[in-house]
């Protein structure tokens, strides 16, 4: 909310300047987003009068005015369509400075001379553009300079409130609050009742009145709807953020800015029979003051006549009940909507305005007679016309109470941390308004009605925090009272997993949880992933089902920016619907392309392959020292090479896929190279086997080579398995180090080189047992897989 | 004996001429071998005058000797030179990188994570996740924001139905953790939120860590304290900070937290305020979601934006580089 200061320090004085005005009310939680000056830097401009205007000789579009500033008459040549005999502008005298340091001189135009300037708003700094030379009402003192006129040593104070302080959403809660800091008076103005001039009333029914616990209506007859607002009234409307309309709806505008009450103006002439205050109708109509036709809601509270809905209750009029340029008589309302009958209810039509901005977060319920003196008084003043008698109806039931508050004095230290001092505690919530009176643990207080925030012991607390100022507060450090934190070794920590994959060399990416459903579509097809329904943008529009997506569009970022070897990993929630709910599954995932090493004298060029990411892998599983539990066998996946894609299981669960992207889906993400991914379930690799000592052997290791050929499509899981059923009970360790296909083979089959080692743990192994085990390995891989000693 | 001097000078000379281990072994054979010309003067001792024998054999021992030093000594100068020439020739070039192992490094999000979860594990806290795609009541109902409460306004949240949606903070997590412990409770609850908001400052995913600490006790003392050590650690200098009344509907008194941020710009030495979280006392009808007696316990809760403060600490001048994941941007956080 913005606010004139000088509006503020009419109502109360302290002995602050601006900024510190600023910085008081932002740490007392009121944040100050900004301050401004009303107007721009200038001086010397002064009220100026035009008393003849003559066509320029040799300009169509420049005038030559005779201006008088009271004591001296200047000879200005003016281009401004509006200027004319009488008129009353501001006038930029030789000497001036107006904004942007530009000074006025003597000049020539046109061949006639001008001895100054008369000015628009916008060449003062007080509008954004203007259209013409501001004119000055004719009540303006001649000769007067403009600041002091216009009341333009003022600034614009902008304040951001939290959801709680409506009661600081105008300039009477505001100098409350400046008050309670500075301890000084606040100046409330007089509003006297205006007794009523006539008698006519309108009858009021609320049939709503749990969500309109108070409606208060007044006639006002025969205004001059086309009388103008006042200078000083527009100014103060302007300063506030509002701009001015006609008079009628600037004064509700002021008494809303001033008092803090939303109010509203109604058309007599287009009331039906009496108001009602009612829930909206099954499929009811309105036109809104916006042009807006809007079909309202069950839940909506209309304020109606006999006939139809003639306005959204606290949030906005309707366009045919409104005041108008034809209006003779008005209706004015002043209301107490409950908060939750207005909440949401501007939302859900786009809409947002000053009056369900303050209903929303709540308003004084004793303020709307007050408010509707007060504006009473100030359209007598400027528009003329007959009150007539203020109608009330009020339901006690559906008011709000003063309720009152216990305040425990050992509450209060035991909070804060502080043993605050009785005299303080009373000082500070009696300053603030607070009825303050005896309990026997401390004290029993009862907020004003315009304190509806405070509700419980604990919003007196923070009423004395902040008061008493949070930085002045005790600090302590909190005694550290818990046991030792488990840390258990049978779990692979995400630390040390991501420093097995950075040692690896790949980097950590965070990518959007929320993706294109497109890639994601391409990347899990067989998944309908969880849609928002208010995506920021179409390509971040659906959950992820799998982490891809995000890599991928990383990796492809990356690769555009012509880097040549992209190892990527990203850990995170995956979130796939399921028939018994959404799983959101914390899951690892990899994704490589480009070379396998990074350029260097040392390393042979290559482009990575399906191995670098195994081994990446398999270097997070070494880490848990369970890798025997982990396998591999060949995977489906829809979005993989088929022939380069396994599914990566556990106990015969599949916990994760990996291998090449399918070449189309590569080609569809925009990949001219192969690109590697895989990815995991977090969970179920992060068991760590907790080391358990076995003797050593003292006796030798026995290894025998050998070199078996085999046809293409047997794997060396099956060898591996075959020799290990094989290989007797001492074989210790199994080693493949050479796989050949080519010249001297048999171009079906591959060439596999094996190391086999036995130890006995008790006693030397005899080359007899040992070459009995390696015959009975390859009879028995010739019978399982067809594998042949290489001659 | 004439012969012997002349004899031991020409072996000297032998050996000072000898130029590699070949020769010099040829030098050895032909003075000092068994058929040596100076051992043979030793084997003609039985030649010579039996009272002779003695004084003459010591002479030519002394006359081995000399010749057997001189041809150690012209071994050792000759291997000496050889291993000189040896690595001489196996000298590479130093300056040349090692051998390429390149790393990868963290996301300066989970660097600064991992500190923070450092600092506080510490002194004490668990770490505690939960899930991201929450429901109405976790996220506001039983943080004391009920449907229609104008704090909702306050988070831009993402739906996927009525009563599901993106967290909007962790906070859910210190719900869900009260709801199955009992105090004294100390978590810091680190992870991904989310709002619907997405400009130069405001991303729509971005990371946030909460802190709970929930005791008999716990005042608003213990938070300031806990705050200005925390920040003081994680920037590692002394800091001053501030609290600045503030309005959370899960914490009362709450605050926000500032710290004092000293710019050094062409004009001149700039200090400021800068927000870093949010923090307060739970708010009584939080506990009661979850059924702590609050008259019983007190605690603090805070939250703190993590790309924030990975920004202040490394001078990341754009939020949208975090997730955009550029490799140059990546690799300068090893």
């Amino acid at each position: 909310m913005k606010f004139s200061e000088q509006w503020l320090r009419e109502w109360v004085q302290p002995n602050v300047n601006t900024q510190e005005l600023a910085d008081q009310l932002t740490m007392a939680g009121l944040e100050i987003d900004g301050t401004e000056a009303v107007a721009g830097e200038f001086s010397g401009v002064v009220v100026g009068l035009v008393t003849a205007r003559e066509q320029h000789p040799d300009a169509d579009k420049l005038s030559v005015c005779q201006v008088t500033d009271g004591t001296e008459t200047f000879q200005i040549v003016c281009g401004a369509a509006n200027v004319r005999e009488g008129l009353k502008v501001p006038m930029a005298k030789i000497g001036a400075v107006l904004p942007g340091d530009f000074k006025i001189k003597k000049a020539k135009l046109r061949g006639v001379e001008s001895f100054g300037m008369l000015c628009a708003e916008a060449e003062l700094g007080l509008a954004e553009s203007s259209d013409g030379l501001m004119e000055l009402p004719e009540s303006a003192p001649v000769g007067e300079d403009i600041r002091t006129y216009l009341n333009l040593n003022d600034a614009i104070i902008d304040v951001d409130l939290t959801p709680n302080r409506g009661d600081c959403l105008s300039i009477a809660g505001l100098a409350r609050e400046v008050g309670v800091l500075n301890k000084c008076a606040v100046t409330v103005p007089a509003i006297p009742s205006v007794a009523a001039e006539v008698d006519d009333v309108i009858t009021i029914d609320v049939q709503a009145s749990a969500a309109c616990p108070r409606y208060l209506g007044r006639i006002i007859k025969g205004i001059n709807v086309a009388a103008p607002t006042p200078l000083w009234m527009v100014e103060k409307l302007r300063r506030g953020g509002v701009r001015s309309i006609d008079a009628v709806v600037d004064i509700t505008n002021y008494v809303l800015l001033e008092l803090g009450q939303p109010m509203h103006a109604f058309d007599l002439a287009h009331i039906q029979g009496g108001i009602c205050v009612r829930m909206s109708q099954p499929e009811e109509q309105l036109t809104l003051l916006d042009g807006q036709e809007i079909t309202l809601n069950p839940d909506v509270l209309v304020i109606a006549d006999q006939q139809k809905a003639l306005a959204m209750a606290g949030v906005m009029g309707g366009e045919g009940s409104g005041v108008n340029s034809n209006t003779q008589d008005v209706l004015l309302e002043a209301a107490f909507f409950q908060p939750l009958a207005i909440a949401g209810r501007a939302r859900a039509y786009g809409l947002h305005t000053d009056s369900s901005h303050r209903f929303e977060r709540g308003v004084d319920f004793n303020m709307p007679r007050m408010a509707m003196e007060r504006a009473t008084a100030l359209l007598l003043s400027i528009c003329g016309g007959q009150p007539g008698p203020i109608v009330e109806q009020s339901s006690a039931d559906a008011l709000p109470t003063l309720t009152s508050i216990v305040l425990r004095k050992a509450r209060i230290e035991q909070v804060l941390g502080l043993p605050m001092v009785e005299t303080e505690v009373e000082d500070i919530l009696t300053r603030l308004g607070l009825t303050v009176g005896a309990h026997e643990q401390g004290w029993l207080v009862t907020p004003p009605s315009y304190r509806f925030d405070i509700a419980i012991e604990a919003d007196l607390i923070e009423e004395l925090a902040r008061i008493y100022g949070y930085n002045r507060l005790p600090v302590r450090t909190p005694a550290a009272a818990t046991p030792l934190a488990k840390r258990p070794e049978s779990t692979l920590s995400m630390q040390d997993l991501r420093r097995a994959l950075i040692a690896r060399g790949l980097n950590e990416a965070i990518t959007y949880s929320f993706v294109e459903p497109q890639a994601q579509k391409r990347l899990d097809p067989e998944v309908d992933a969880l849609a928002l329904l208010n995506p920021i943008s179409a390509d971040m529009s659906v959950m992820r089902t799998n982490l891809w997506a995000g890599l991928a569009s990383a990796a492809a970022y990356n690769v555009k920016r012509q880097q040549p070897r992209v190892r990527l990993f990203e850990t995170g929630l995956r979130f796939v619907p399921s028939a018994s709910g959404l799983q959101q599954i914390p899951t690892l995932a990899m994704l490589i392309t480009g070379a396998r090493l990074p350029q260097s004298w040392s390393a042979e060029p290559a482009a990575c392959d399906f191995y670098d990411l195994k081994g990446d892998f398999e270097s997070v599983l070494v880490r848990t020292g369970m890798q025997a539990e982990i396998t591999f066998s060949r995977g489906s996946h829809p979005a993989l090479h088929p022939g380069q894609s396994a599914q990566i299981e556990k106990n015969g669960a599949i916990i994760g896929h990996m291998g090449a992207l399918h070449p189309s889906v590569q080609k569809s993400l925009g990949f001219k190279q192969a690109v590697f991914v895989l990815q995991v379930d977090l969970d179920a690799i992060r068991d760590v086997n907790v080391p358990s000592f076995a003797d050593l052997s003292k006796y030798p290791e026995m290894r025998r080579d050998l070199a078996l050929l085999v046809a293409h499509d047997v794997s060396v899981d099956q060898v591996f398995t075959g020799i290990k059923e094989a290989a007797g009970d001492h074989l210790c360790k199994l080693n493949l180090f050479d796989v050949y296909v080519g010249k001297g083979i048999d171009s079906d089959r591959k060439s596999l080189a094996l190391g086999l080692t036995w130890q006995h743990p008790s006693r030397t192994l005899t080359d007899e047992e040992v070459n009995s085990s390696v015959a009975a390995v390859l009879s028995h891989l010739e019978k399982q897989v067809g594998a042949t000693l290489r001659g | 004996m004439e012969n012997l001097e002349t004899l031991t000078q020409q072996a000297l000379a032998a050996v000072a001429a000898a130029n590699d281990g070949a020769s010099l072994d040829q030098v050895r054979v032909q003075y000092l071998g068994k058929k040596g010309e100076i051992t043979s003067l030793m084997k003609n001792l039985g030649s010579v005058a039996p009272e002779d024998r003695p004084a003459m054999g010591a002479i030519i021992n002394v006359a081995k000797d000399t010749v057997q030093d001189a041809l150690n000594q012209r071994k050792e100068a000759l291997e000496n030179a050889a291993l000189a020439a040896q690595l001489a020739a196996e000298s590479i070039d130093i300056t040349l990188p090692g051998r390429v192992v390149q790393e990868g490094n963290l996301h300066p999000v989970t660097r600064t994570l991992e500190r923070i979860e450092d600092f506080f594990s510490n002194a004490g806290y668990h770490v505690a996740e939960g899930p991201e795609v929450e429901d109405d009541f976790h996220n506001f109902e039983a943080l004391n924001i009920p449907s229609h409460h104008p704090a909702r306004a306050m988070h831009d949240t993402f739906y996927f139905d009525a009563t599901t949606l993106l967290r909007t903070h962790t906070s859910p997590v210190q719900v869900r953790t009260m709801e199955a412990q009992q105090p004294p409770l100390r978590i810091i609850c680190p992870g991904r939120v989310y709002r619907c908001d997405y400009d130069q400052t405001h991303s729509p995913m971005f990371h946030q860590v909460e802190g709970l600490l929930v005791d008999k006790g716990i005042s608003f003392a213990d938070l300031k304290g806990t705050l200005e050590q925390f920040l003081s650690v994680f920037f590692e200098r002394d800091l001053t900070i501030r609290l600045r009344p503030s309005y959370f509907p899960f914490t009362e008194p709450s605050a926000e937290i500032d710290i004092e941020w000293v710019v050094e710009t062409p004009n001149g030495t700039k200090r400021g305020w800068l927000e870093v979280g949010g923090c307060g006392m739970v708010h009584p009808n939080v506990f009661k979601h979850v059924n702590i007696d609050p008259d019983e316990y007190t605690g603090f809760a805070f939250g703190m934006g993590v790309e924030r403060l990975a920004m202040l600490r490394y001078g990341v001048n754009d939020l949208r580089l975090f997730f955009e994941n550029d490799l140059r941007f990546l690799q300068q956080f090893r």
